[in-house]
């Protein structure tokens, strides 16, 4: 809890930086409905207005600062627009209703969780193979780094294409993404993990005449624990994105993507940036439940947390 | 009875090939240890003392000569589960309490869970220890943690007990004290004991046998006969006879660095 008021002291930061920056970004937009109202605008066109600055705008006109707050589609909404909304969309709809922002986040939260888990399953797998197999030393490591040097963004469609040639749609083309993003981070940190176990407690095995296997789940894999959490948090915010990337180009009618798409193509800033936090504060509710299962866990283990 | 030999070398070599060329870490090693000998093999850094020891324990294997532990191969010895090897950092696993640090082992060997319990708590006895079974490492001492590794090496009653330097990063007076226990715990295990270390005092306070050794190439040139009685209080490091062996042990250790 000592963090508790840096981490205030810097959101406080952004949200007076958001304040006064939807003054000048929303003033065009302001000036031409406020005009269309009957009130005195200047400069009095909309062509004349475009020259202008939207801080040189606001010097203009004083009067129209209050109205920037308010715009029904603004270019950037205020705070407590944002609130409304997701107020509006979390707490006063139906669950099931496809307005419920609950609903379509737990559309994306289900593909995350279940790519999460199939690249967490798979990057241990690796990371085994890895330590274990001197073929794969060799052979796996470059290709798993060259996976993640793919744009995402060019790759996703693909994969939901094809998989849907094949039969497979909904949540599961998702969830390839989200695996695609999170077994990376796990692969890395396990190989060191597996790895950190020093050569001297290596050879008090071989004293013992401990058999592969014996070190590898008295020794490798509980060393490897510290390092399997820190790629845990990093691997679970990477599959939200995946996520939320692979319903962007899909079409998907449901989820966090979809709704930031249907803001952007239906002229909805709300709906985009009600969705965008959302999505913030979800992957902020994952990493913080792996960094309270990280501590409860070391702490059992015996481990003092880093 | 005659006195039965643990450990025979003859003729031991061993050479590591490096990228500048051939290392000659052992050369013409012989030495016979007879059961319950407690031997320390001193010499400077580079001497071969660690690489022997490891050749007992079978985990460096010699390019030369032959050495026989308990009348086996140290791989033999090695399976055969025949020493305990305690080295020169207590390398506890932090996850694991002290308890279970000295279980590790005999989880590895197989014992039942009674006899598990049993051993733990005999040998954590045996290293003063008792009562700390369920803390971690973190909360012991480093003398302590060390002794807890002793106790690990010491589990599953191998008759042999290596030691690599094991009080080689403690402060003197923790490393007096643990000198004194090891010599009592001796006594009580009649364990034949092979300690490398590179302090004089340690190597004639504890040892009946102690094995001078040089290095470039790693040989051994003296061996020294203790002639101390078994019980030896700490003070016995002022009598005429500590000194004298002293004085032959740092007349042998000068007498390595004479090329050099």
């Amino acid at each position: 809890m000592k963090s508790l008021l840096p981490v205030l002291t810097v959101v406080g930061a952004i949200l007076l930086f958001w304040i006064v920056s939807v003054v000048p970004m929303n003033m065009h937009l302001t000036a031409d409905q406020a005009q269309r109202e009957g009130l005195v605008v200047s400069p009095d066109t909309p062509a004349v207005r475009q020259e202008y600055s939207g801080i040189g705008l606001t010097l203009q006109n004083p009067g129209l600062m209050v109205r920037t707050y308010t715009l029904e589609r603004p270019r950037l909404p205020s705070p407590h627009q944002v609130a409304g909304e997701l107020w509006n969309t979390i707490a006063l709809q139906n669950v099931t209703s496809r307005r419920s922002l609950v609903y379509h986040g737990w559309v994306t939260l289900s593909a995350t969780l279940l790519g999460f888990a199939i690249g967490t399953g798979l990057g241990i797998l690796l990371a085994v193979g890895i330590v274990y197999n001197r073929a794969m030393d060799m052979s796996v490591m470059p290709w798993a780094i060259a996976s993640q040097t793919i744009p995402i963004l060019a790759l996703a469609p693909m994969i939901i294409v094809m998989l849907g040639s094949i039969g497979i749609q909904g949540l599961f083309p998702k969830a390839v993404i989200s695996a695609y993003l999170s077994f990376f981070p796990v692969v890395v940190g396990m190989v060191k993990g597996l790895r950190s176990p020093d050569a001297m407690q290596m050879d008090l095995l071989r004293t013992y005449y401990a058999s592969p296997a014996q070190a590898f789940w008295k020794l490798r894999l509980p060393a490897s624990v510290p390092y399997l959490f820190a790629s845990l948090k990093i691997g679970i915010s990477a599959s939200l994105v995946g996520a939320i990337v692979a319903e962007l180009p899909t079409g998907a009618r449901a989820g966090f993507g979809a709704r930031m798409l249907v803001g952007d193509q239906y002229g909805q800033p709300l709906v985009t940036w009600a969705a965008l936090f959302a999505a913030a504060i979800t992957a902020a509710a994952l990493v913080g439940f792996f960094s309270l299962m990280e501590r409860w866990t070391l702490r059992r283990m015996g481990m003092q947390a880093a | 009875m005659a006195a039965e030999t643990t450990i025979c070398a003859r003729g031991l070599n061993l050479t590591f090939e490096t990228g500048d060329g051939p290392v000659h870490a052992l050369k013409d090693v012989n030495l016979e240890i007879t059961k319950g000998d407690f031997v320390s093999f001193i010499g400077p850094s580079g001497c071969g003392k660690t690489t022997f020891l490891r050749c007992i324990a079978g985990l460096e294997t010699p390019t030369g000569g032959t050495i026989t532990v308990n009348g086996m191969t140290p791989e033999e010895a090695r399976m055969a589960r025949a020493y305990g090897y305690v080295f020169q950092a207590a390398g506890l696993y932090p996850w694991r309490t002290i308890g279970g640090n000295v279980k590790l082992p005999l989880e590895i060997m197989g014992f039942s869970k009674a006899e598990q319990e049993e051993r733990v708590a005999r040998v954590l006895d045996l290293v003063d220890l008792a009562g700390f079974e369920k803390k971690f490492p973190w909360q012991l001492s480093g003398g302590m943690q060390q002794r807890a590794s002793i106790a690990r090496a010491l589990a599953f009653d191998a008759d042999i007990l290596l030691m690599d330097e094991p009080f080689g990063a403690l402060d003197e007076i923790v490393r007096d004290h643990l000198n004194e226990q090891l010599l009592q715990l001796w006594a009580r295990t009649e364990k034949t004991i092979g300690f490398v270390t590179h302090s004089i005092p340690e190597a004639v306070y504890l040892s009946t046998k102690i094995v001078v050794m040089s290095p470039r190439p790693g040989r051994i040139t003296d061996v020294i006969d203790s002639p101390l009685p078994k019980e030896r209080p700490l003070d016995i490091r002022d009598s005429k006879e500590f000194i004298e062996i002293a004085h032959r042990v740092r007349d042998g250790l000068r007498a390595g660095h004479v090329d050099d």
